[in-house]
This record gives structure tokens, sequence and C-alpha cells, in this order.
């Protein structure tokens, strides 16, 4: 797209701007929260809310366990709603069930990741696509059939195909299989969750560029969900950033991709590796891994590994090696906290042996090795010593929590509006007490 | 694996190499058909270089890897002519024992999954401490010791609690972690990554390849690199093998590959990645599928698929060659090469190899 031909499919974006295909408000999706005798709950979707505009392509990014599957399963119905409401058209999807609900999936079908276990080994390519068909009772036999081959033609397979059994495809063949049943039914949404991650690279270039054709044929809106950020740059017209459960950037693609305004985005664009040996690397490696979605952080979902994370103010001026170091030892303890302590070690604490859980001065060690401490903070870290070797983890946590968070571990964000163009964006840094993520990370 | 992509290529030492494979083929006789899953492939790796090999899946890579840790099992057999010789040793044709003291002093291999790495059942620290046990004969609190030393040297916090964590306890990311400390503890000179991130999110595969990066200035190791990924490749190679259909398509340094690519396999991969032109509505594409090679080539196995292809394609298999008189370590498998011969002339050198291999036989 050359900047000119980009200006004018936004103008023609725009004019369609308020014909809004599925509204989702305040949606989360909790697992295992519905048993007296459930852990705490998965949280997979965490109040999520964007619209999707008919006839465009909507990407949805992020890591693996953020919540981009499950929210775009519940989308198609394919899972229930905790809470929030998704409107599609005119009707509350979350509230639909009976036929109701039947009648109403014929409009939002879903292209799953793997060809492998998605079709059926003992259905024909021809049953496969008809099944939909004959689910819904769609016209009559000779008419399905007349459809199923022209779904075949459609998605660049043949009419010969209509006998052969999907182990007899290729990877790409069985997506195009996937692709033509998804649109059987005449849908005008599609949810393609991950559609491309199981191809080769020359195969997929062809699967994604069928995708364009069909949107552009049939008018469909997609949903796109891949963790490829190559391919949603590509394909999708907005990008949706998820991370632990939360959108946390939503806005035009080429301008966020150019220039990311949460420290999230930033992070993980930073860190795809190019296919230029010559490009200038300023990657931003983020520590540690995302935290388990039973048991998000308070305040930012980012805040344990945010590279731009705000210091309470009595600490700017602390070293940010000293300072790094702190936040790791917050870390290992959260990780304490959240870890199960197995059976042995268990028996030893009851036994009165020595565990290795106790032994917090090595990890002090370990951590502040060669980092100097001003002295409020390594009162703190002495406390922190004190309150483990009694066994007490937790307090450790909250006590340093207390000391030393901010304002990204004490309270959620709201969605600042970061561009002209309505982008969105969910960092604190954003108000403008607060120098900007960008600032901070140009900085380093 | 690190400096500019020049830096990088010359850093490579005229010595001898540390790993040399010298016409490896790999094939897989079923009751069906006879698989050539490596064809008679080439390629070197000297001492601290990181050489990638890149390829779609089927283009026989991971069979290359393997091949190289003595891994490949019944049907799969390495044919007679080829040669793996590490640090001036023949591997090919060694007994289970022999091999298993390789393994456990020169070559280390990190797979693609590290679940599949890992047994369930036992902790992380017992694993490590067993191969501990089996090479160096560490056992006890040395054991103890060198695990916790291990895990931290490929950055694990908290390493002594760790020790006694399953490895359904890690993340994605410290389970590889303890799969690389695992290589490392039988103190490798050449370690072979068999899609080491391709399981992991992109900021943690970050991670992993800085560890690998810094693990191989401290211990000064040699990495054969394995993916499918432009990008990795781009990133941590000094020299680059890719791979189509059980050959080695084209080799050179990084830098040449992915400026001045010359086969037109390697061309169409690279176009193929999204985002390479942006300006384009449409992808480019390589037409067709990879085949699965079942026979000996007699012509080139892209033949069918190549945009350049013309008639003596279908006739002569074609040779490693330069791709331009003097540039010897650039090389590719296309009869298009060495470019300033003149296509007739490049034509009659490819068959002349081929000729010249056959009559050796």
């Amino acid at each position: 797209m050359s900047n000119e031909n980009a200006t004018v499919e936004r103008e023609q974006r725009s004019t369609t701007t308020d014909d809004v295909l599925v509204s989702v408000r305040d949606l989360k999706k909790h697992y295992g929260a519905d048993s007296l005798l459930s852990d705490d709950p998965v949280k997979a979707v965490d109040g999520v809310s964007f619209d999707i505009h008919r006839g465009e392509t909507l990407g949805l990014v992020g890591e693996s366990g953020c919540g981009k599957t499950t929210l775009g399963r519940t989308l198609v119905r394919l899972e229930t709603a905790t809470s929030g409401d998704v409107q599609f058209e005119e009707t509350d999807i979350t509230t639909l069930s009976g036929s109701d609900l039947k009648q109403w999936r014929r409009n939002a079908q879903m292209v799953f990741q793997d060809p492998d276990s998605s079709l059926n080994e003992r259905m024909t390519v021809g049953e496969l696509i008809r099944d939909p068909l004959d689910v819904h009772d769609w016209k009559t036999k000779a008419e399905r059939d007349e459809r199923v081959r022209e779904l075949l033609e459609k998605v660049g397979l043949s009419e010969k195909h209509y006998f052969r059994y999907p182990h007899q495809f290729s990877g790409g063949q069985r997506q195009r299989i996937g692709i033509a049943r998804a649109l059987a039914l005449e849908p005008e949404f599609l949810v393609l969750d991950e559609p491309v991650s199981a191809l080769d690279v020359s195969v997929q270039a062809k699967i994604l560029n069928l995708l364009r054709d069909l949107q552009e044929d049939l008018g469909l809106t997609y949903l796109l969900i891949a963790h490829d950020l190559s391919v949603v740059r590509h394909l999708a017209d907005r990008v949706a950033v998820m991370y632990l459960g939360h959108i946390m950037e939503l806005g035009e693609t080429e301008r966020l991709f150019e220039n990311p305004a949460n420290p999230y985005t930033h992070s993980l664009l930073s860190a795809i590796p190019e296919p230029d040996p010559y490009a200038e690397s300023d990657r931003i490696t983020l520590r540690g891994a995302p935290p388990s979605p039973r048991n998000p952080p308070e305040g930012c979902p980012f805040s344990t590994r945010c590279p731009s994370k705000i210091r309470p103010e009595e600490y700017r001026s602390v070293d940010d090696d000293a300072w790094r170091a702190i936040q790791e030892l917050r870390e290992i303890l959260r990780e304490r906290v959240r870890t199960d302590r197995s059976i042995a070690v268990i028996a030893r604490e009851l036994l009165g042996l020595e565990t290795r859980i106790s032994d917090i001065d090595e990890i002090t060690e370990e951590v502040f090795g060669d980092v100097e401490l001003p002295p409020e903070l390594a009162t703190h870290v002495d406390r922190v010593v004190e309150d483990v070797s009694d066994g007490n983890p937790e307090a450790a946590r909250q006590y340093l929590k207390g000391e030393v968070g901010g304002p990204c571990d004490r309270d959620a964000p709201d969605y600042y509006t970061v561009d002209d163009e309505g982008r969105t964006s969910y960092c604190h840094r954003h108000a403008p007490e607060h120098e900007s993520p960008a600032a901070t990370l140009d900085a380093e | 694996m690190s400096g500019t992509p020049e830096q990088r290529a010359t850093a490579e030492t005229a010595e001898t190499p540390m790993l040399a494979v010298e016409n490896l083929q790999t094939v897989f006789h079923t009751d069906k058909e006879t698989v050539r899953a490596v064809e008679g492939i080439s390629f070197d790796v000297g001492e601290g270089e990181t050489v990638g090999i890149v390829g779609e899946s089927g283009s026989g890579k991971s069979v290359t890897a393997r091949s190289i840790m003595g891994l490949v099992d019944a049907p799969g057999q390495i044919a007679a002519g080829s040669s793996i010789e590490f640090r001036g040793r023949e591997l090919t044709g060694m007994t289970e024992d022999e091999y298993r003291e390789v393994r456990g002093s020169g070559i280390a291999m990190v797979f693609q999954d590290p679940l599949t790495s890992l047994n369930p059942v036992y902790t992380v620290g017992n694993q490590i401490k067993e191969t501990l046990r089996v090479h160096q004969d560490l056992r006890g609190d040395e054991a103890d010791e060198a695990a916790i030393e291990l895990l931290e040297s490929v950055s694990i916090p908290d390493a002594r609690r760790r020790l006694d964590e399953y490895p359904h306890q890690f993340s994605g990311g410290m389970r590889q972690r303890a799969v690389i400390a695992m290589a490392l503890a039988c103190d490798p000179d050449l370690l072979i990554c068999d899609e080491p991130t391709t399981a992991l999110d992109v900021t943690i595969q970050a991670q992993i390849l800085e560890l690998l990066q810094e693990l191989q200035e401290e211990r000064d190791l040699s990495i054969v690199f394995i993916t499918h990924d432009m990008g990795v490749i781009a990133e941590v190679s000094d020299r680059v093998n890719v791979m189509y259909a059980g050959e080695i398509v084209e080799s050179g340094p990084v830098g040449d590959i992915f400026e001045n690519p010359a086969h037109p396999y390697t061309d169409g991969l690279l176009e193929s990645i999204p985002g390479r032109y942006p300006d384009e509505t449409y992808l480019r594409t390589i037409e067709g599928e990879v085949p699965t090679p079942t026979s000996q080539p007699t012509s080139c196995r892209f033949a069918p698929r190549c945009p350049k292809k013309f008639d003596a394609c279908d006739e002569i298999h074609p040779a490693p060659v330069a791709v331009e008189s003097g540039a010897e370590d650039h090389r590719a498998a296309c009869l298009l090469y060495p470019e300033d011969r003149g296509q007739e002339a490049a034509v009659d050198e490819h068959r002349r190899l081929r000729e010249t291999e056959a009559d050796d036989e």
C-alpha cells in the first residue's frame, strides 16, 4: 500500500466507522469460578471493551496465555461469558440460547489453528464442508452439494477433491478445507484463530492472500488472532494488543507498529528478530514470564515486567542497578508465594528439617551480590529477610510492596487516547503528571 | 553471533573445522518407499562459530541434526560414503558406547520442545544431577552445587529452590533454560540447537537468544542453529545453509544470503515473508509444494517450482558452486551459477562436476 492508497483506504474506512458489527463491553471470562471448592478463578479475559467495524480486519496479538483465543471463542459463543456484553448487530449474544443461538451461529464462524486436529479424519472433504449445511438444514440436498462444489472452487481446491480424505492433503490445503467449512453458511463474521501459524512461510503467504480475496469478495469481517506480528501487520486494519486478559493498546495498524504507545507493545515489537542481519537492534528484553492469570498482579497487569514502571517519588534518585535488584527480589517473593510447596517440603518443615525454602540469605546474596543499596532500601531488605526466615514470605511481599510500590503496583490504569485516530493505551504513564512511556524507553 | 555480519563472517578460522560434514546421506527405508531425507550435504563449523541451517518443514534439517548426534533410529540409516568428523574423529560407524562418550563430552543438543526432553516424574534437579553423574561422575553435595551453578549460569533465579521442582512447575522459557543447563552439564564444545525457540513466545525467545549468545562468549561454544525462522537466522548466524528437499541449495555468510540471495528458492523464501514489501497488497508466494524425495536426484529438485527454470534444469543435477569466480564462500546449487561465466559454460561446469563425482564412486 503506497501512502496515497493508504489515505484513500483510511478515508473509506472512516466512512464506515459508524457501522459497528460487533460491540464488546467489559467482557470477562473466568474459569473455575463456578464451584464452591475451586481456587481462585483463572481470569483469562478480564474486562475488555472494543468495537469491530463491518468489513474490517481487527488483529488480536499477544503471547500465549494472554487470553486472545478465549476472547475469540467467547465472541462466537464457543465459550459463555462470565460477565459483560457482546452486541452482534442488534443482538446481545451472551444471553442467547436454544434455537436462537443455533440460528445466530450462521452469522459467526471460526477457523482453527491446527488443520490436523480440527478436521474429522473419517469424513471426506465433501462431507466435512457439507456438515454445517446439514446441521442447519440448509435448502435441499442437491443445492447443498452444489454449494460444496462452489466452496471448494472458492478456496482454491477443485471438485475432484470432494471424495478425498483430509490425510491426503497438505497442511495448506487442509487449512483451505477449514476455511471452506467456516464459509459454508455465508457468515458475516469470521474469527481466525492463528490460521497460518502451523504452516511454512511459503504456504502461509498463499493462505493469507486467499483470506484477503475472500474478505473482498464476500464482504467479510475478520477477527485475526495471531502471535506472529508480521502476519497481523500485513492483514489487519486495526490491532489490539493483549496481555494477561487486558487490552493494552488498540489502534490503527501502521501507526501502532511505527510508533507504539504502550510499554508492552514497545517491548513486544522490539523482541521480533528481523529477517535482516544488518538491522539495528534496540531490543528491550523483558525479564521473566507473564504472571499466572490465576493470580494476576494488582494494579497494572504488566507491572511485574514493565521496563518503564513508575518509581515512587522518594526513590527516583536510587541507582538503576539497585532498583532493578529490588524489583527482582519482589518477583522472587511473588513466585515463592505462588508455587505450591511439594509434599516433601511440607514434611521436612513439619519434622523441623532444613528446607530450601528458608535460605533467603542465599537469595539476597544472589540478587544483591555486587550492588550497593542505599540505607533506606537496605533496612527494607533486612525486614524482608526476617519475614521470610520466619516462614512468612507473603508478609514480606506485602511489606515490600507497601514500601517501594508505585501507582503501577496499586491502581489499575485508565485507557488514554493517544492519537487523533482514537488509539487507546492502558498505562499510567499517559497521565499528564508522568513522563510518557516513549520518553522513558528512548532514554535507556 | 555478535558484531556486524562482515565481522562475523571473517572471524571464522582457517584451521581444521571443529565439525566437518561431508556428503551426508540419511535415508529411511519403509515397506512402501525409501525416503531420502538428507541427500549428500556438506558443511563445516569452526571454533566459536554459529552456523545456521534454515528450511521449511520436510527439508531435512532436523534429520541432519539427529544424524550428527547419532540419533537416527531404524528404519533410518546413514548411507555409505557419508562422513561426519568431529575434532578429526569420524563419527559415522561408531558403536553406541563410543557415541555416548562423544555426546557426553563433545556435542550436546537442545530440542524444540523442552517438555519432551524433560521427564515429568523427576524433579529438574534430579535430571540435571543424573547427567552430571553419568558424564562427570559427580554425586551428593558436589552434584547439588554443580547443578545449582548450572541453573544460575542459564539465569534461573532462586536456583536452589528450583532444583526441587518438577518440569510442570517451570514456565516454557524456564524449561528451555533448564534443558540448556542439562546440555551444558557435559561441558560441550559444540551445541546443536534444533528450533530451540520455536515453541516460545517472542519475548521469551529474545531472552533465550540472548542467553545462548552469552553462553557462547563465555564458553567459546560452537553452535549449529536450526530453524525455519528467517528472522532468528539473521540474528544469530555467522554463516547460513539453506536446505530444500534434503539438499543444501545455498550457503554463505549471513550478510550475503540476505542481501544477495543467489538460489531462486532462497529468494522466494525471503520474498514471501510478510512485511518484505509493505506497499503490496498481496504476499509473494512460491508455486507448488515441497516434494518428499524418494529417489536419487537426476535434476534440480526445485525446478518444478522455480520461476527461473530452463530446459537444462530437468536434465542436470546442479552441484554447489561459487556464485561467481572468487566468491568461494558463497555457494549455490543452481545451474545459473557461476554467474559471471555465462549460462552455457555454467551448465557445462555442473555437468562436469557431477560426472567426475559419479566416476569417483
